[in-house]
């Protein structure tokens, strides 16, 4: 599907652009696309390495598996093909965690971290296990407790009550992570049905 | 309410931060070393990906700078406005989950216009609050594995991105319509 949408992408820009009689625009929007995903990972660097740094500590501590006996009935409802004992679920436990509570530079790490646990559980290391798409379910559908991001934004803007979306958007991302869960469970089975 | 949770919300990540070492010093963990050692990943996992992420984001570029989105926007008006979905924020939804920074440029452009407190200022930033940038979350989780088949992934993720936006559309409707 990845495979269509990116041609998709480019081909109808091409063709867009050509239809313009501006052929130039491709070459600016490709090369502004492949500076500003440089500049990107140029900003995750310091995130990755801080967390990262950080999170070896916690786990020799033995605080994720804590943190994962804690919430085990979550993970073994979201995640059942991952025992529950594995670091893999402390990685996601702590990933979701840091969704929630609005420290999204804490929750790429984490979650790359446990993304990296479930590959070590996966007998084929090109295509993608039930658990992560799961995870990934959870993290496209962006369930968090404040959108700070927006707030700072609706503040800058002049808002005369920034916060007021706050309800409303903790609604609307409880419901899309919900519809985002079920389809992840309705496709697992439909998928792994037939293996 | 907002006080107290925003109150948790900024304590939350100087609390971490003191909790992990201190407790991790109770359990006689050598933490400036184990944190070195962990923070040694960081490099090379960023740079893992910039293929991915170059990848991914030249085409959104092409298909957003060159005009192609614009094209699909004027296609999809009419189905919204049929719907009684305001118009301005489609390309919000549009974007949102291919580009996060392009759909906030679009929040930004309505918020400027039409005022943060108005209706549509809410309901745009409701909108780019409540999903995440679906396709950037997938190239960089699978790509920093080299996962190749992301199998129901992505349709899950665009799916939820839609339901998002629909229901900030249905809730703001409810409770800021005036």
């Amino acid at each position: 599907m990845i495979n269509y949408i990116w041609l998709f992408m480019i081909l109808s820009g091409v063709v867009a652009a050509v239809a313009q009689g501006r052929v130039e625009l491709v070459t600016t929007a490709a090369l502004n696309g492949a500076k500003d995903a440089v500049a990107v990972c140029i900003g995750l660097i310091s995130i990755l390495v801080f967390w990262l740094g950080m999170m070896r500590v916690a786990r020799e501590a033995g605080l994720l598996e804590k943190l994962a006996k804690i919430l085990r009935p979550v993970a073994k409802f979201l995640f059942p093909g991952v025992p529950p004992d594995h670091p893999a679920m402390g990685y996601i436990l702590s990933n979701m965690s840091a969704n929630f509570f609005g420290l999204g530079n804490a929750a790429t790490p984490m979650g790359l971290k446990a993304m990296e646990e479930l590959q070590k559980l996966n007998p084929d290391p090109k295509t993608a296990t039930p658990a992560m798409c799961t995870l990934l379910a959870l993290n496209t559908s962006g369930l968090t407790l404040i959108p700070t991001t927006i707030i700072g934004i609706r503040l800058k803007h002049g808002s005369a009550d920034p916060t007021e979306i706050i309800g409303p958007t903790l609604l609307a991302t409880l419901i899309a992570t919900s519809i985002a869960v079920l389809l992840d469970r309705y496709y697992r089975r439909r998928v792994f049905k037939n293996h | 309410m907002y006080e107290a949770i925003s109150f948790i919300s900024k304590m939350m990540l100087p609390a971490i931060l003191v909790f992990i070492p201190l407790y991790a010093v109770f359990r006689k963990v050598p933490i400036y070393e184990s944190f070195i050692e962990g923070a040694k990943e960081g490099f090379p996992t960023a740079v893992s990906l910039i293929p991915h992420l170059v990848g991914m984001m030249v085409a959104v570029a092409i298909f957003r700078d060159t005009g192609a989105l614009d094209f699909y926007l004027k296609f999809l008006t009419p189905l919204v406005a049929w719907l009684h979905i305001p118009t301005e924020v489609l390309p919000i939804g549009i974007l949102r989950p291919i580009s996060g920074a392009g759909s906030l440029a679009f929040v930004e452009s309505i918020l400027r216009t039409h005022g943060p407190d108005s209706f549509l200022g809410k309901l745009a930033s409701t909108i780019q609050g409540s999903t995440d940038t679906t396709l950037y979350v997938i190239t960089v989780y699978f790509g920093a594995v080299g996962i190749r088949n992301s199998l129901y992934a992505l349709k899950v993720g665009l799916w939820a991105d839609l339901a998002g936006f629909l229901a900030s559309w249905i809730i703001c409707s409810l409770v800021f319509a005036s």
